[in-house]
C-alpha cells in the first residue's frame, strides 16, 4: 500500500536555515547540512528545501550548497527558490535535486511548468502554492506571500496539473509557523481539484494535526516548526499516524 | 569489476553514483558506445518520457551496444524509466520501440479508486516470494521509493519477480536472464535500496 509521507521542510535564507511565522522569517535554526544528516538518520520519507531569499535576490539556490546537501541526502530531495526557466531547473537537477519546486515563476508565467515537464518529466516538477484565507475563500500569494495573484488555490492547482506538475506543495500562509493546525478547508478544496498528490504545509503543531490533513485528502504532510522547536520527530509522527490507521513507512 | 552507469544527460546520475559508492562499488558514468561495450555491469537509470529517452539512446548510438551487452550475459539493471526501456514497446505518445530485452508493454498507470493519484509517488510495498537473489535479504513487503506514471507489463509472467499494489498491481521488479529492472529508486530508498544494489553488484544474480 502506498504510504503517506512525512516530509520535513527546511527554509534557507542566504547563510542558514530559518523558520518563519506567517512568512516572516525571523528565527535562525542552524546549519542545513547538519539538519539533513540528522533527518536521514531519523528515516524521513523525503526532504524539501526552499530558499526563501532566492526570489527577491533574483537567483536560484546556491548550486554548491545543493550539491553538498545532496551528498548527505539518500531520500528524495525537492529544492525550490527563484526558478524562472528550464535552465534554472536543469542546473538544480544536475547537482542532485530530485524534484524542483516552482512558485512565483508559475504564477507569472504558466508555460514554465510545461516547459520543464516536457524536458525532465512531470515527476520532477512540484508546483508550490502559498495561500491566505480571505473574506470570501482563499487567495494565492506569490513572491513569498507579498504579491496577490488574484486566483483561488484550487484553480491554480488544477492549472498546474494541466500544465504538467507531478505534485502540488500547498502552504497556508496564515498557519505557517503557528503550530495551530493545518488549514483543513484549504487542503480539502485543493485535494479535490486535482488528481496529482498534494503535499500540505503550514500549521503542524501536534501529530493529530497531520492526521486531520491526511483525512482531508493530503497525500503527504510537510512540517518544519514542529520538528525544530518541539521534541516531536518525523518518526514519532509516523508512529502516531500508524496507530490511527494511516499507512506510513516505519 | 567495473560498474558503468549509462549517462544520457537526461537525468542526474549523482545520487546513483553516490549510492553505488556507498555500497562499495567504483562506478563511472559512460556515454560512448565503446564504453558501454566494455562494461562488466551496466546500470540504466532514467526519469521522464519513454520516447525521449529512447530517442536519446538512439542518437548516442547506445541501443545496439546495450542489446549486445545483454546478449553476452552482462548484468544490466534498469531503474525506473530505465526498467521501462527494457520493454519491447512503449505506448507513450504513440507506440514506439524499446530496447526489447524483456518482452512486454509499457502503458499508463490507471488509478483504482478515488484515493489513488498519479504519478504514483512515495513509499510503497514490494511483494515477492523471497526466492530471487536480487531481493536476497530483503523481506517481502519492504517499502521502496517510487515516482512514475507508467507501468511495465512483461508478456511472460515468469519475468515478474515482485509486484506492488497500486493501479491494481504492477510489476515492480522484473528479471529475464541477466537483465533486471526495478520500477522504484533503490538509490533513494535508504537501507533496503542499498541492499538491493549490493545484491546486483555481488551477483551473478
Amino acid at each position: 500500500m502506498l504510504k503517506h509521507r512525512v516530509v520535513p521542510t527546511m527554509l534557507y535564507s542566504r547563510t542558514g536555515l530559518v523558520k518563519s511565522v506567517r512568512f516572516d522569517p525571523s528565527r535562525r535554526v542552524g546549519a542545513a547540512a547538519q539538519a539533513i544528516s540528522v533527518y536521514n538518520l531519523r528515516q524521513v520519507d523525503e526532504l524539501i528545501l526552499l530558499d526563501i531569499a532566492a526570489c527577491a535576490d533574483k537567483r536560484i539556490p546556491d548550486l554548491g550548497l545543493i550539491d553538498e546537501l545532496a551528498d548527505y541526502c539518500f531520500v528524495p530531495f525537492t529544492v525550490g527558490g527563484g526558478i524562472r526557466n528550464v535552465e534554472d531547473a536543469r542546473a538544480l537537477l544536475q547537482v542532485g535535486a530530485d524534484k524542483i519546486s516552482v512558485n512565483s515563476g508559475f504564477v507569472e508565467r504558466r508555460a514554465l511548468v510545461s516547459e520543464i515537464a516536457d524536458v525532465f518529466g512531470r515527476q520532477s516538477v512540484t508546483v508550490s502554492i502559498d495561500a491566505r484565507r480571505m473574506e470570501n475563500g482563499h487567495e494565492v500569494f506569490s513572491h513569498c506571500g507579498a504579491k496577490p495573484a488574484s486566483v483561488e488555490p484550487a484553480v491554480l492547482a488544477a492549472e498546474a496539473e494541466e500544465a504538467g506538475a507531478g505534485e502540488i506543495l500547498l502552504t497556508s500562509i496564515d498557519r505557517d509557523g503557528t503550530m495551530e493546525g493545518y488549514d483543513i478547508e484549504l487542503i480539502a478544496a485543493v485535494a479535490s481539484a486535482v488528481s496529482v498528490p498534494v503535499v500540505v504545509s503550514g500549521g503542524a503543531g501536534e501529530y493529530a494535526h497531520m492526521a486531520e490533513a491526511l483525512e482531508a485528502g493530503a497525500s503527504a504532510v510537510a512540517a518544519s516548526s514542529i520538528f525544530h522547536f518541539t521534541e516531536k520527530t518525523p518518526l514519532g509522527a509516523k508512529t502516531y499516524l500508524r496507530k490511527q490507521g494511516f499507512p506510513v513507512r516505519l | 569489476m567495473s560498474t558503468s552507469v549509462v549517462d544520457t544527460g537526461l537525468c542526474n546520475l549523482d545520487s546513483m553514483l553516490r549510492a553505488l559508492e556507498f555500497c562499495g562499488a567504483r562506478p563511472h558514468a559512460v556515454r560512448a558506445p565503446r564504453d558501454v561495450a566494455a562494461a562488466d555491469r551496466l546500470i540504466l537509470p532514467g526519469v521522464g518520457a519513454f520516447v525521449t529517452a529512447m530517442a536519446r539512446l538512439e542518437s548516442m548510438d547506445l541501443v545496439r551496444p546495450i542489446q549486445d551487452a545483454a546478449a553476452k550475459g552482462i548484468p544490466i539493471l534498469g531503474v525506473c524509466l530505465g526498467m521501462q526501456l527494457l520493454a519491447s514497446t512503449g505506448t507513450e505518445g504513440g507506440v514506439s520501440e524499446g530496447l526489447g530485452l524483456i518482452p512486454g508493454r509499457v502503458t499508463p498507470l490507471r488509478p483504482m479508486g478515488p484515493r489513488e493519484r498519479v504519478p504514483h509517488m512515495g513509499w510503497n510495498t514490494v511483494e515477492h516470494d523471497g526466492s530471487h537473489p536480487l531481493l536476497g535479504g530483503i523481506a517481502p513487503g519492504t517499502d521502496f521509493y517510487f515516482v512514475h506514471s507508467h507501468r511495465f507489463d512483461p508478456e511472460d509472467e515468469a519475468d515478474i519477480v515482485a509486484r506492488t499494489p497500486y493501479g491494481g498491481k504492477f510489476a515492480s521488479v522484473v528479471a529475464c536472464g541477466s537483465v533486471f529492472g526495478v520500477q522504484f529508486h533503490p538509490e533513494k530508498s535508504q537501507k533496503p535500496g542499498f541492499a538491493l544494489l549490493r545484491q546486483f553488484l555481488s551477483g551473478p544474480c
